[in-house]
């Protein structure tokens, strides 16, 4: 790290203290123009990838996965066996990588944790009252705490949207400093919760305000709302992870998640990873896709290239 | 670590004939004194047809083709009969499309996605807008019962020869005229194609009529003395000689000619987006361009980070395959151009810009040039003033807006320009003050058949696309 990076850094780690200095910083950042962002976006959505290229992306998505269950009916039963599917995506052909994490609701943790312990595969569990994150401080805290207790390497937190909207920025940093802090040494996403965050400008801010804050990943959805991941809410996160890293030196990792269903669509993110912020995110210590279909679109695109022959879906296993 | 595996897209849509004849009253005819010259794929330096030269005698034929179909059918059919042959054609082109898209980047060089996304879409629209208008003209703003010119004489350049074509026979056939097209002699092929498309749709013999040749074929096609009407795109240098030549006679001319439009990036600028703009804005097409944004003027004090980002996206670029879906940047379009943007890129290292590009590998056949920036380029420096026509961009800085305006301006040319800035009131203080036939704001190089298109000053004069385009093709 050079002496001026090492400088905007705590110069920056400075502006978390006043309320002004954030908003400040936040509102001078370079505006997003909408329809040229999502114009890139679709232009990098045109790309080609096929044969070899195409098997490799394949590949690094499944090791990207961050495989998903949130639901209310969730049960350790139903959970167990996701994360048996993590381990061996592909029963059938081993080699197959597995995901990057299971991810799950706190109570789910300890279920979890007995698969996946010495894999590799990393227990992501998402906290704060996820996904509303309408709660005291105190219990979303608690919650942290008692995933990872339970077992849990990493935290999927939800942003104040609330605090963030009405322009308490202060407010939003301090809770992201405090669960940081109660992760301990799991890891922190951020979730943006970009759905709602309506406009690009928003997204940019936030992406630097969880930054700021000590976040080692911006996650942009729940996928409880309605609109979730989209291409150019992750290019302009991208964009957002690729300054931060030339200001401060520290790289943070991206997760679009929900809605990103197929294959072809987890390439297009790919692409846009590549020709964004290159090759120094394409792992999966630095990207993720939260998402739960796609495992076994990936699977059966896979098994399609290995062997020429597209099997139906019958032939990967629904969990 | 994710190299992308080449993705070509396939040729064999394409029937190429080993020879094509020159288009004359409805069919294919061998030239009368048999000369014929080669079209080449500048991205291979193979060659891909023999095509004919047309001459004096050819020219001739054609004119009276024109005039006996302006005469018989075409002048006198209804406006509402004329719309349909226009609609036909602008399906049949959307039906081709691949085909014409593939076509193009052979002959032109330029990448198949821009061919595919860009020109074939406007092609197709811009016939099917000209289509609507056929049987409205009466309500276009130019009086009760406009009517048509007569024939008219198009000249088209080679850096979108489809597109070009377009924005010439839709508007004129729509008007009422019939008329004698010459492409250029490095991409007459999809021309020739587009002549199959008018017989496939039934057009009448000689409302369209194709010859192709060089310089000497276009010069003899304007001075015809049997021409109403002469409409030409290209060279502000042929664009003179060509307004000489009809200087005193009745002919009614357009011209759409150079370039050297100012690219303005204001420090309130969207970065990412205006980064993006600046890439399409010269890079585009290879730069060849004639309302390329070729000029940067990017305000002093975010100069340093605007230049940072564009090299970064700028080693993203892909240079090669004109056919591979993943080109971002196609081959030059023939040696000749190779040749002047080497001399003008030359001049500019010589005079003491600072010339950047990123590494990139060229293939070994056909023409190629790097994307190139130069920096710390002044007012007085001949690559801040000619227009190069590839993909090499001026850097030069400003401090204020009354600046950025008089730098813009201070060029003889005028046919486009860019703003990059936040503030909704300075994009229409700039547009106020902007010498330039299209101001875009924050975007740039964004074409639409509703649109006039032209130029200020050495640009040209008249307007194509838009209501505004009917008029150069109507006697108003």
């Amino acid at each position: 790290m050079t002496a001026t990076t090492t400088s905007a850094r705590s110069e920056l780690s400075e502006l978390g203290r006043s309320e002004t200095a954030l908003r400040t910083f936040l509102h001078g950042l370079p505006g997003v123009d909408q329809v040229g962002a999502e114009q890139r976006a679709a232009q990098l959505g045109t790309r080609s990838i096929k044969t070899t290229a195409k098997a490799q992306a394949i590949d690094l998505a499944i090791r990207m996965v961050d495989l998903t269950t949130l639901e209310g009916a969730d049960t350790p039963g139903k959970v167990r066996a996701l994360a048996a599917k993590a381990l061996r995506p592909d029963p059938a052909d081993p080699s197959c990588p597995h995901v990057g994490a299971v991810c799950v609701y706190p109570a789910m943790v300890p279920h979890v944790a007995e698969v996946l312990r010495g894999s590799g595969v990393h227990l992501a569990s998402v906290a704060t009252a996820f996904p509303s994150g309408q709660a005291p401080l105190e219990i979303k805290l608690a919650d942290t705490r008692a995933a990872v207790a339970a077992g849990a390497d990493e935290i999927d937190m939800v942003i104040n949207r609330g605090a963030f909207l009405a322009g308490r920025y202060k407010e939003v940093y301090d809770e992201i400093v405090a669960t940081k802090e109660a992760a301990g040494d799991a890891h922190l996403k951020v979730i943006l919760e970009t759905g709602e965050l309506a406009t690009y400008d928003n997204v940019r801010r936030a992406s630097w305000l969880a930054m700021l804050a000590g976040g080692d990943f911006i996650k942009t959805s729940t996928g409880k709302v309605p609109v979730a991941a989209t291409p150019p809410v992750t290019l302009v996160m991208l964009e957002a992870v690729r300054d931060f890293r030339a200001a401060t030196g520290r790289q943070v990792g991206v997760k679009p998640a929900g809605g990103i269903k197929n294959t072809k669509d987890a390439i297009k993110y790919l692409v846009m990873v590549n020709e964004t912020v290159g090759t120094d995110w394409l792992d999966p210590d630095w990207f993720r896709f939260g998402a739960s279909s796609l495992l076994n679109d990936l699977l059966m695109q896979r098994t399609k290239l290995t062997t020429g022959t597209y099997s139906g879906p019958d032939y990967f296993t629904l969990d | 670590m994710f190299e992308y595996a080449p993705a070509p897209e396939s040729r064999s849509v394409v029937d190429l004939k080993a020879s094509y004849g020159l288009f004359i009253d409805g069919e294919f005819v061998d030239p009368a004194d048999g000369g014929s010259f080669k079209s080449i794929n500048p991205a291979s330096e193979e060659v891909l047809a023999e095509v004919s030269e047309a001459g004096t005698q050819d020219v001739e034929r054609a004119v009276r083709a024109a005039r006996k179909a302006y005469e018989k059918v075409w002048g006198p059919m209804p406006g509402r009969d004329r719309a349909k042959y226009l609609f036909r054609i602008a399906r049949l082109i959307q039906e081709r499309s691949r085909e014409l898209a593939v076509l193009e980047s052979l002959d032109n060089g330029k990448p198949i996605k821009e061919s595919r996304d860009v020109d074939l879409p406007l092609v197709a629209a811009h016939f099917f807008y000209y289509a609507g208008w056929a049987d409205k003209l009466e309500h276009a703003g130019f009086g009760a019962n406009p009517r048509p010119i007569g024939v008219a004489a198009q000249v088209i350049p080679w850096n979108f020869p489809l597109l070009m074509l377009a924005w010439k026979i839709a508007p004129a056939l729509a008007a009422g005229n019939t008329v004698v097209l010459k492409p250029a002699e490095t991409t007459p092929l999809t021309a020739l194609l587009f002549a199959e498309i008018c017989q496939q749709a039934e057009l009448p013999a000689g409302v369209v009529n194709i010859i192709t040749g060089a310089g000497d074929t276009g010069r003899t096609l304007v001075e015809h003395p049997g021409v109403d009407k002469v409409a030409f795109t290209g060279s502000t240098d042929v664009g003179r000689a060509i307004a000489r030549s009809v200087a005193g006679t009745r002919k009614k001319l357009t011209l759409e000619l150079g370039g050297k439009a100012a690219n303005i990036v204001f420090d309130d600028a969207p970065i990412d987006q205006a980064v993006e703009g600046i890439v399409n804005g010269i890079f585009f097409n290879q730069g060849h361009v004639c309302c390329a944004g070729s000029r940067l003027l990017v305000q002093e004090n975010v100069a340093d980070r605007v230049l940072e980002s564009l090299k970064r996206r700028m080693a993203q670029l892909r240079v090669g395959d004109p056919l591979d879906k993943n080109t971002d940047i196609g081959a030059i379009n023939s040696a000749a151009q190779l040749e002047r943007i080497r001399e003008l890129s030359d001049a500019g290292s010589a005079e003491g810009a600072e010339r950047w590009s990123p590494p990139c590998e060229l293939p070994d056949r056909g023409f190629w040039f790097a994307p190139t920036i130069f920096t710390g380029v002044t007012q007085a420096h001949r690559i801040a003033r000619e227009e190069i026509f590839g993909p090499v961009l001026s850097v030069l800085t400003f401090r204020t807006p009354a600046e950025a305006v008089e730098k813009a301006n201070n060029t003889p040319y005028g046919l486009s320009a860019g703003i990059w800035t936040d503030k909704g009131s300075r994009i229409l203080w700039m547009a106020d003050r902007l010498r330039a036939g299209v101001v875009w704001a924050n975007t740039f190089n964004k074409f639409d058949p509703t649109s006039p298109f032209g130029g200020y000053k050495e640009s040209g004069y008249g307007r194509e696309g838009g209501r505004h385009g009917l008029e150069g093709y109507l006697n108003v």
